[in-house]
């Protein structure tokens, strides 16, 4: 496990330095001078001068690359050109309200698909399969924002249960903190249901399918105890890499529910970041952003090997 | 059985919506009832009534109108983001496949570089640097769907130059171009369509998210993500301004999901397998 681990480690190398060399090369992808679109026209020529000394942009491309990087390994992403603040001290600010968004969205997922999943698949073909299928098709081809949207003028504007923006930290005020991520946790949670849903339906098919769950009907256990004991674990697999595959997914369904929510989180700083057209902290946290989803991902290719022995041994 | 006339009417229902989008888009400048960009502000958030279907906008523009308009620009950048990512992924993926070695690891490494990033947050970055408009957004999304093609492309050479009938070809002194031409890419092509028909659905849903940010297509040019963007401001008093454009996303993704699904089901040979064996 340990030499799985070690391995899959080492090839992450690479494509880390690639993820840092596209990062990099944004800022020169931008047409024209980026110092002139980052900056207004009337902005005293003194002014640019520094900032393109500051940012290295005035020596040749290998050493830019070769300083950011040694300034990046030390942990500095570089100051956000708006405030003149560290990226780092940027996003800091602003990952608590991302990762209360994160969790609260995957609990409400997981409270939905399992037993949505679980039904469908054992009452295959029946109404309530029907019921499961279609919530999955619709949760799936329901962009974030309209679904955000249609969570706000049903809960929000209509029925005045919940607030419609803006955020409360539930660790200082969990009932006010709560109620205001309620909506944007819920327009994340229900496509990431949608999709788990369907995945762990038809994992659920395929297990049910298998000879041993023919065998543990004969010996006379329950449905429920067949479910439980024996498919279920063997379905988790292919669920636990759509969980991995929807991490993207998730955050870039949250880069839009915080803007539409006015949540000061990592994803609303992303959308502020390019529209300020400030790219060193563009740069930063899409940086920031990828390395998070990289190890995430090597995460789940570890979960596999804890949740099934095969892929442990092999 | 039950489950097969299930899928052919969701196929029925997926090819026709695709039809009215597609008539919809070529057809904009005929049977938008009202110039799509005309303002009457004496008119401004009309309810939905006889004269305008879906009701008129804060500026007294007919939504109706404007939703038609915008199918053309949400067909455009779903089928041409991903021919773009086809193409370009296809190519990779042939010669990463084809040559091997240190080209196919560069190869690889770079498209596992580019799916590193989350989609929509790479599509951000990139419009962000290529300024927004439709052209920016086509050119992010080809961007990001790049990869999937590549693998995809690369594994079916993989599999396809260990077969026989291409040791035959080589035997013969057939020179590798024409070896990937005439035998790779042909047998290559059928889960490379599966995987394009399946992604135009995804490629409407990232524009009309890149255009509900801002970074789409600029007003006062219609499209979907950006009419809802520039309706929920309204959805008070005008909630029609939002629901028109978004009903439209949201049926014409459906129905792209589920010619996807037909075309998966019609091209791979283990999903017709269990299609007959259920």
């Amino acid at each position: 496990m340990a030499q799985v681990v070690v391995r899959r480690l080492l090839a992450t190398i690479p494509v880390l330095l690639l993820v840092t060399a596209g990062v990099f090369a944004l800022l020169h992808l931008t047409p024209g001078d980026p110092i002139d679109v980052m900056m207004a026209e009337s902005v005293d020529a003194t002014v640019k001068a520094t900032l393109r000394a500051e940012l290295g942009l005035d020596r040749p491309i290998a050493v830019q690359y070769v300083t950011w990087m040694g300034r990046v390994l030390r942990g500095d992403l570089g100051r956000s050109i708006r405030n003149g603040e560290p990226v780092i001290e940027n996003v800091g600010r602003r990952i608590r309200p991302s990762l209360q968004l994160a969790l609260m969205a995957m609990t409400i997922s997981l409270v939905i698909a399992f037993p949505v999943g679980i039904v469908s698949a054992v009452r295959r073909n029946q109404p309530v399969d029907r019921a499961g299928t279609t919530f999955a098709l619709f949760g799936i081809c329901m962009p974030n924002f309209l679904l955000a949207l249609l969570l706000i003028f049903f809960f929000g504007v209509t029925l005045r249960w919940l607030p419609i923006s803006g955020y409360t930290d539930p660790l200082e005020d969990p009932v006010a903190g709560v109620r205001s991520l309620v909506l944007p946790a819920v327009t994340l949670g229900l496509a990431l249901a949608a999709v788990i849903t369907r995945t762990l339906r038809s994992s659920l098919l395929e297990a049910l399918a298998e000879d041993y769950v023919r065998t543990a009907r004969a010996k006379g256990l329950s449905e429920g105890r067949v479910v439980r004991g024996h498919v279920l674990r063997n379905a988790l697999i292919p669920v636990v890499t759509v969980l991995g595959l929807q991490l993207g997914t998730l955050i870039g369904g949250a880069v839009i529910t915080e803007y539409v929510f006015a949540l000061p989180g990592v994803g609303r700083l992303v959308v502020d970041a390019v529209f300020a057209r400030d790219y060193p902290l563009v740069q930063g946290v899409v940086l920031l952003i990828a390395v998070g989803f990289i190890l995430s991902n090597l995460l789940v290719d570890i979960l596999y090997g804890l949740i099934d022995p095969r892929i442990r041994l092999h | 059985m039950g489950s097969s006339i299930l899928g052919s009417v969701s196929t029925r229902l997926g090819a026709a919506i695709l039809l009215i989008a597609l008539a919809l888009a070529f057809g904009a400048p005929a049977l938008a009832p009202h110039d799509p960009l005309k303002q009457n502000l004496g008119n401004a958030l009309a309810k939905p009534g006889a004269r305008h279907w879906l009701g008129t906008d804060n500026v007294g523009r007919d939504v109706l109108s404007r939703v038609v308009w915008g199918t053309r620009v949400s067909l455009v950048a779903g089928f041409v983001s991903v021919t773009l990512a086809l193409l370009a992924g296809s190519v990779l993926g042939l010669v990463a496949g084809y040559c091997g070695g240190t080209i196919d690891g560069l190869l690889m490494r770079a498209m596992d570089a580019v799916l590193s990033f989350p989609p929509l947050v790479l599509a951000l970055a990139l419009g962000a640097v290529l300024g927004a408009g439709l052209t920016g957004v086509l050119i992010a999304l080809g961007v990001v769907y790049t990869p999937t093609f590549a693998r995809l492309m690369r594994g079916q050479v993989l599999s396809i130059t260990a077969r026989d009938y291409v040791d035959a070809a080589r035997a013969l002194g057939a020179p590798g171009w024409r070896i990937a031409c005439k035998h790779v890419l042909p047998n290559a092509t059928a889960p490379i369509v599966v995987q394009a028909s399946l992604s135009v659905a995804f490629a409407i849903l990232a524009e009309a998210s890149l255009s509900f940010l801002g970074l789409g297509i600029q007003p006062p040019a219609a499209s979907w993500g950006s009419m809802i963007n520039a309706g929920r401001g309204y959805l008070q008093h005008a909630p029609w301004i939002v629901f028109g454009p978004g009903a439209a996303l949201f049926v014409t993704v459906v129905g792209l999901n589920f010619v996807g699904d037909a075309v998966r089901e019609a091209l791979d040979p283990r999903i017709r397998e269990q299609g007959r064996s259920a």
